[in-house]
């Protein structure tokens, strides 16, 4: 009796330490040990919240770096018959005060709320928010509904309305579903910073932790004013502006 | 009603069997060729039965939690299986690694319509004019 326990002891250890060195493991037939042991890479930090300052003072009206960086590295490069559907990730858009004449330029894109309306209204789980503040779409489970491309006060998703054969390996993106910035999630992963960030050369555009003090972003914040886009909705964005 | 009814279920009784000896030597097999050859993240037999359970648990994990660099990953299947033959690709008809196998199973295979079935891709970097401005 004690030797049978044993064994069966001694088999469930095996099974856990094999699982820990492959990730899975066949306990019996049909009956699996899927990862029980860690994760094998590294997973995001819910102590992160990932945000963006926009110095609009910075950004030139003539500039489209970032909109053009944002479409090279996440592949949004195919043609679209209707203009009006083509997807935008992140845009540019010109403001001018009538009383004052004053003329400024901003990029406009996902603001990664922490209360994303997106995620509120979304019927399948689709839309979701990453721990570290991130707002996504599963593509996976969506739908193709385009309810929140209505929710968004930002106008930030689009949909795709047509096949498509030019995506990049790490940025996976087709027909029937909606889709954003995704603050460029592969590079953010790997440590680097957004590839519209990288290419802005007037400095407009700072990248980091918001929750970290010592983060250049938190510095920035801290010493000048910055405005949240339709604060009023209580929304807490990710994204800041400043001089607007 | 119900003779008729039983009468022409014991004609499909009757007919399957001859149905399935007709089909049976008539879709040939698919022919799977692999490029690289070499270590797969796990035993054939284990690949062949739960690749899709594999990949299935792992998009979760990478989507949701932020997991890179993980065994499984679809761009690591492209990366060995994408053939040159198909322009180097995992698809395009029967000679395409994945292709070939789903059509015949005949279970549809659509995560390459969103993901690059392409080994080594990279989109041109034409920067389209984004905005709706004629």
């Amino acid at each position: 009796m004690s030797d049978s326990k044993n064994t069966r002891r001694g088999f469930l250890a095996a099974s856990a330490t094999m699982a820990a060195g492959l990730g899975f493991v066949a306990v019996a037939p049909g009956i699996r040990l899927i990862e029980a042991a860690a994760a094998e890479g590294k997973t995001a930090s819910g102590k992160v919240r990932l945000g963006l300052l926009i110095d609009t003072n910075r950004c030139a009206p003539s500039c489209n770096a970032c909109v053009g960086a944002c479409a090279t590295e996440n592949g949004i490069v195919e043609d679209v018959a209707n203009p009006r559907q083509r997807a935008q990730w992140i845009r540019k858009i010109d403001l001018v005060e009538n009383k004052t004449g004053r003329a400024h330029s901003l990029p406009m894109m996902c603001q990664h709320c922490a209360n994303p309306p997106c995620v509120d209204v979304c019927p399948t789980g689709a839309s979701f928010k990453r721990v570290d503040g991130i707002v996504l779409v599963d593509r996976h489970i969506c739908i193709g509904c385009r309810y929140c491309m209505m929710a968004c006060p930002y106008k930030a998703r689009s949909f795709v309305h047509q096949p498509l054969t030019t995506q990049n390996p790490e940025v996976p993106r087709g027909l029937g579903c909606v889709e954003a910035c995704t603050f460029c999630v592969q590079r953010v992963d790997r440590g680097l910073k957004p590839a519209c960030v990288e290419a802005c050369t007037s400095g407009a555009m700072t990248f980091g932790d918001l929750n970290d003090p010592d983060s250049d972003i938190s510095k920035r914040l801290r010493e000048a004013s910055s405005t949240q886009v339709r604060a009023d909705l209580k929304l807490d964005t990710g994204v800041r502006y400043q001089g607007i | 009603m119900s003779r008729v009814f039983l009468s022409l279920l014991a004609a499909l009784a009757l007919a399957l069997p001859t149905v399935q000896s007709v089909h049976a030597g008539e879709v040939p097999k698919p022919v799977v060729k692999i490029e690289n050859p070499g270590q797969c993240v796990a035993p054939r037999e284990e690949m062949r039965r739960d690749h899709m359970e594999m990949l299935k648990h792992q998009r979760d994990r990478t989507m949701r939690l932020g997991e890179r660099g993980a065994k499984v990953t679809l761009n690591g299947c492209i990366e060995c299986h994408a053939a040159s033959k198909t322009n180097g690709s995992v698809l395009g008809g029967k000679d395409g690694f994945c292709e070939s196998c789903h059509a015949y199973a005949a279970v549809k295979l659509d995560c390459w319509d969103c993901h690059q079935p392409k080994a080594n891709y990279k989109a041109a970097s034409a920067a389209p004019t984004m905005g709706l401005k004629p």
